[in-house]
């Protein structure tokens, strides 16, 4: 059934297992963000090294897709340079974009593809993108903080 | 099934939506006119007719079709007037609720010095925690600009108005009170007798939220007693783009305007101008006219089936839902569980699912709810919910979209495996 192209097992299983769930460590920048829509809100923290994304994680509340989207990209993007997480989000917002039309890259986005169903339901891309707008936000503000020294 | 009252599936027939086919290849289901009914053919007729045969601006032109946009206009207007047991004069279309509720908050902020609806740092406003936001935040900016207090209603445990404390919170410093007659997310329908004769009692003025009210029941403001009203016409089969503000004549006397410009003036000069009578004063610009005019058309539909009769329709409705709804382990229902000052909204969640997946599982069904935190934070919070998944009863439901909602609920659950 069309739901099912929404709701992927990979989906479902991060939403009841969720990964990098729980704020913890020292990091170099903390966000809060809120999809006002529904009232979904994220924390978001982001700990860099130089470049390089040492950890990313997070606590909130919302739907199966924004809990398991942001799980997955936790997964996906911890340990990549922040040039490289950010090539992510952009090909993972395409694919939100895209209105069914693209499977998504599945080199690039590995299970974040499962998602590609929810570009089918523009009443939850928002959903499925809080998480990621969230992580470029704190990455920006992270590097720059990093560069001004103010770390 | 048809309960004895009122035959929703004949009503059905009136409303064209009714023949969509939605996800899943399923009828419509549509359980949430809390945010905005659907139309009847009627009322999309009556705003037809307005722009194929009557269109010409109002208070302005001497040629025919102005003179009959102008009777047009004017004859929306005595019907929402007389629907309401108010005055052709107290009778102000705003585009909508919120913008009537921000009319009076703006006129009020807008008072001078030593006028009635002056506010000052000492002054209060109070209002309760299950507004929606349209009658909080208008509300909650004008105490910032004003420097006047905030307080507000706590709710009970059971989603009902505490009014332990309405001594207290009304005191003699109360310039205003604004309180929902029926709040969106519980169905809860507020008892304003005390509420009024308190505010009446310290000199404040009373204005009622009447979005989920004047829908779905009788209302009279005169035997109320409620110096103001705010509702809007989607929500009661009317178009989107209109709503009403009903305020006491004596008191829209002394207001200042709100909106400026054309229409609302009487004499205009380079550095200085003069406001026209009421109603006109309060509406700037050439107004919304065919959709008054589709307003008035909703409000005669409203008024042939007859409120009562939706009113205990709609209870049935919710006394079927509140039911079905409850026996399912895992489901919690937000709000009274009693029929007693309720109305034809029913708010739940379900265990370890979202709202926002519940409502998407019910989509295949075809089924069409309100989820998340309805415009009211507040509340959710003091709720200690994330959000609900709300069903909101009208005229044209069966006790087969209850049903279908029941089952749905059953879907959901196995769906997400809870």
């Amino acid at each position: 059934m069309e739901l099912d192209s929404l709701y992927q097992e990979v989906i479902l299983d991060h939403y009841k297992r969720p990964f990098h769930k729980g704020l913890s460590g020292t990091p170099t920048k903390q966000v809060h963000h809120v999809n006002p829509s529904c009232g979904d809100e994220i924390t978001l923290n982001i700990e860099l090294d130089g470049d390089l994304i040492r950890d990313v994680n997070w606590d909130g509340v919302g739907c199966s897709i924004s809990q398991a989207s942001v799980s997955i990209m936790s997964e996906l993007l911890i340990g990549k340079s922040v040039d490289d997480a950010f090539k992510v989000v952009e090909e993972f917002t395409e694919l939100m974009q895209s209105k069914g039309s693209i499977l998504g890259n599945e080199e690039v986005l590995e299970d974040a593809v499962a998602f590609a169903g929810v570009s089918k339901f523009p009443a939850r891309i928002k959903c499925a993108l809080l998480g990621w707008m969230a992580f470029k936000d704190a990455a920006s503000q992270g590097l720059s903080q990093q560069v001004k020294g103010e770390k | 099934m048809t309960f004895p009252l009122l035959d929703a599936h004949l009503i059905k027939k009136d409303f064209p939506i009714f023949d969509r086919v939605m996800r899943g290849g399923n009828q419509l289901v549509y359980l949430d006119s809390g945010a905005t009914s659907q139309k009847p053919l009627t009322v999309l007729d009556a705003e037809r007719q307005f722009y194929t045969q009557h269109n010409a601006a109002v208070h302005r032109g001497s040629y025919l079709l102005a003179e009959e946009a102008n009777e047009s206009y004017d004859n929306a207007r005595q019907v929402v007037a007389t629907f309401l047991g108010g005055k052709f004069e107290e009778t102000i279309f705003t585009k909508s609720a919120t913008e009537a509720l921000n009319l009076l908050a703006y006129s009020f902020g807008n008072s001078p010095h030593g006028d009635r609806f002056f506010l000052q740092p000492g002054d209060r406003i109070v209002v309760s925690e299950m507004e929606h936001h349209a009658n909080l935040i208008p509300w909650q900016q004008l105490a910032k600009r004003t420097g006047a207090e905030l307080a507000w209603f706590p709710i009970t445990s059971e989603g009902r108005l505490d009014q332990s404390e309405i001594n207290t919170l009304i005191n003699d410093r109360t310039k205003i009170v604004a309180i929902t007659h029926q709040s969106n997310v519980l169905g809860t329908i507020n008892p304003l007798s005390e509420l009024i004769a308190r505010t009446h009692e310290v000199g404040a003025v009373f204005v009622l939220d009447a979005c989920q009210s004047v829908p779905h029941f009788d209302i009279d403001v005169k035997e109320l007693d409620i110096d103001f009203l705010a509702f809007s016409g989607h929500k009661a089969l009317g178009p989107t783009g209109i709503g009403v503000l009903w305020g006491r004549e004596a008191l829209l006397e002394i207001m200042e305007p709100f909106l400026v410009g054309g229409s609302m003036i009487e004499t205009v000069t380079m550095t200085d101008s003069t406001w026209a009578p009421l109603p006109r004063r309060f509406e700037a610009g050439v107004p919304n006219m065919a959709q008054a005019v589709g307003l008035s058309a909703a409000l005669k539909y409203l008024d042939a089936v007859g409120l009562e009769r939706i009113h205990q329709h709609e209870l049935e409705l919710t006394r079927l839902a509140l039911g079905f709804l409850s026996e399912i382990p895992g489901v919690s229902i937000v709000g009274p569980t009693d029929l007693l000052d309720r109305g034809g909204v029913v708010s739940f969640t379900i265990d370890g699912v979202h709202p926002h997946d519940v409502g998407q599982v019910l989509d295949q069904h075809g089924i069409a709810v309100r989820t998340g935190h309805h415009c009211a934070w507040p509340l959710m919070r003091k709720l200690g919910v994330v959000g609900t998944t709300r069903a909101s009863f009208y005229l044209y439901n069966t006790p087969e979209d209850v049903e279908s909602l029941v089952d749905g609920v059953k879907s959901v659950q196995s769906y997400f495996k809870v």
